[in-house]
């Protein structure tokens, strides 16, 4: 049998190096050859770190040896660079930690390398994880593997043109209003972000506290479904992780295959998702999937979610106000950035936040300041808490009708760079499907669906109740196995 | 919603960030476009409706009173701008 391509799914990967067609050392050897001929293009790495991967890759073959490798022994993945990696470069894609060098990992990082995963490097991002375009980051965009003229979404942008431009099989993102599942859609890769808690937040730099996620990338929903399975548990350092017993999020897609996998899902189709701006050619590639889902043994109902157009206004009070909060701890004196010169203290925290922070969030900052200030609480962030909850009550009514909840991930394919990066609501309403499930803290994943008219990815979105995480990963991965959406390659990166 | 500079520098100097007067007017416009759409949430009629500050109804859970932490002041002070003895350094600010 000649050896797999080094470009395959992670569980394709898995399967070569447990037969020893392939070495932990050719994989990243190879990846590592295909990441220093396109990175250039895409910028979608800050920081390899190629020697260790490497003398990692060497151990991890020695264990395969010994028969003491797991599942993800020996397989590359690159982190999302909001997340501490100990001893490597953790920027956030800011000026600001342009040059922080974390001190401690995070715990989906310790997780994943207990797995036995080998971590390649760290990937850009937009400033702090906001953004929808990845424009916003100070080392500049990531760009579209599948049309450089074209963003690759935001924020963990990096990490989703990675997986799409076949860098790596695997890498983590955090999700605070759709930034692993909008760059999913658009670079044309799969992401997943699961239940609020479920896995922990210790070591993530912290946007807004009640909506991050930290969720992964892979090129099927296979691969997403055994990652999350390793890199989930409950974790004491973060007080919102959840102590439950573990899952194997793969154990529907390992079930045996029948004819009609998907007999007795209810999928539910709100009927405000409707219009919203939806692209004719995304909503022409969800009513193909929707038919294919139908094949499978789903059927649809329509929902009704009335508060969900509330989403995106509620989003810009929490999301900022958080963050402000958060980003305080930017001050110039423990860590990060500090201005030159400065004429007293005051001056130096004014200073060195004018100048490390970019302007998308300055403008957060200044928004969730306002917010949260004298006279105004009460009249913002508070109603917002209250309009959250009319949303997932929404969400909570429609889930006794229906198991899943299926529709477009983003009302467009990839947009231009530079087309919405001076108008900042424009880029908001980006995410107008995505944001409720951080706001109602549900599971939801993004899969490729197909191609508009410019050959650029579309996105599906999936969205479950809490803990159906397993119920979405089954029901793409058995989509999946009916279309080729999800193995088609940029030709630029074509092996 | 109409901001005046005057709310724009305010606010901004509440962050502690610098804003310059070229800057000004732009930071305003922005803003203001931001909470026209932050606008159309206020006029939902949420009387009595419990805020959700959070995804998960959690109780937080509490732990046992002993210590933990290892003390990583010399790894955690590697990082910092200006440090001094074990001291982070800053601005004189009592005279």
């Amino acid at each position: 049998m000649s050896p797999p391509m080094i470009t395959a799914p992670l569980t394709e990967l898995s399967q070569a190096l447990a037969a020893k067609r392939l070495s932990s050392v050719e994989l990243i050897e190879g990846l590592l050859a295909r990441i220093d001929r396109g990175n250039g293009r895409l910028n979608a790495f800050l920081t390899i770190d190629r020697e260790r991967a490497l003398g990692a890759a060497r151990l991890a073959d020695v264990q395969r040896s010994r028969g003491t490798a797991g599942p993800l022994t020996g397989i590359p993945i690159a982190h999302k660079d909001v997340i501490m990696t100990e001893g490597l470069k953790t920027t956030c894609g800011s000026r600001m930690l342009e040059k922080f060098i974390a001190p401690y990992s995070a715990f989906v990082v310790e997780q994943l390398a207990a797995a036995g995963m080998v971590l390649v490097g760290k990937t850009n991002m937009d400033e702090f994880a906001m953004g929808s375009s990845n424009e916003n980051s100070f080392f500049g965009p990531v760009r579209n593997p599948w049309n450089a003229d074209f963003v690759a979404g935001g924020s963990s942008g990096g990490s989703a043109a990675a997986i799409a431009a076949r860098f790596v099989p695997a890498a983590t993102g955090t999700d605070t209003g759709g930034s692993i599942r909008q760059p999913a859609a658009l670079s044309g890769v799969c992401g997943i972000k699961p239940t609020y808690g479920v896995c922990s937040r210790y070591g993530l730099v912290a946007f807004a506290s009640s909506l991050d996620t930290p969720g992964v990338f892979g090129q099927t929903a296979a691969d997403c479904a055994m990652l999350l399975t390793a890199m989930a548990g409950h974790d004491a350092r973060d007080s919102t992780s959840l102590d439950r017993p573990r899952e194997d999020y793969a154990r529907d897609i390992d079930a045996a295959v029948t004819s009609k996998p998907l007999a007795g899902l209810r999928i539910g189709l709100p009927r405000e998702y409707a219009g919203e701006g939806t692209d004719v050619a995304v909503a022409r590639a969800i009513e193909t999937a929707l038919a294919e889902f139908r094949r499978l043994g789903a059927v649809t109902v329509d929902v009704s979610l009335p508060n969900v157009h509330l989403s995106v206004p509620v989003y810009y009070v929490i999301a900022p106000a958080e963050a402000s909060s958060n980003l305080s701890r930017f001050d110039g004196v423990r860590y990060g950035h500090r201005a030159a010169s400065y004429s007293d203290l005051d001056d130096m925290y004014c200073k060195t936040r004018a100048e490390g922070f970019g302007a998308e969030v300055k403008r957060r900052i200044l928004v969730g300041t306002y917010v949260l200030s004298h006279g105004y609480y009460d009249a913002y962030y508070l109603k917002a808490q209250q309009v959250r909850r009319l949303i997932a009550d929404d969400f909570r009514r429609a889930y006794d009708s229906c198991d899943l909840i299926i529709g477009p991930t983003s009302p467009t394919a990839a947009f231009r760079l530079g087309e919405k990066s001076d108008d900042p609501v424009k880029m908001y309403l980006n995410d107008i499907f995505t944001i409720a499930g951080n706001l109602t803290g549900a599971p939801a994943m993004s899969i490729p669906c197909g191609f508009d008219e410019r050959g650029l990815p579309i996105g599906l979105q999936i969205q479950g109740d809490h803990f159906a995480e397993a119920k979405i990963l089954n029901a793409a991965h058995r989509y999946q196995q009916v279309t080729d959406w999800h193995r088609r390659i940029p030709t630029e990166f074509a092996p | 919603m109409a901001l005046s500079l005057d709310e724009v520098r305010r606010i901004a100097h509440l962050a502690r960030i610098e804003i310059t007067p070229a800057e000004a007017a732009d930071v305003r416009a922005k803003l203001e476009s931001i909470f026209e759409l932050i606008g159309r949430m206020r006029a939902v009629d949420t009387t009595g409706i419990v805020p959700m500050s959070h995804a998960q109804d959690l109780v937080l859970p509490l732990r046992e009173d002993r210590v933990t932490e290892t003390d990583r002041h010399a790894s955690y002070q590697q990082v910092a701008p200006a440090v001094e003895d074990g001291l982070y350094l800053v601005p004189k600010v009592i005279e």
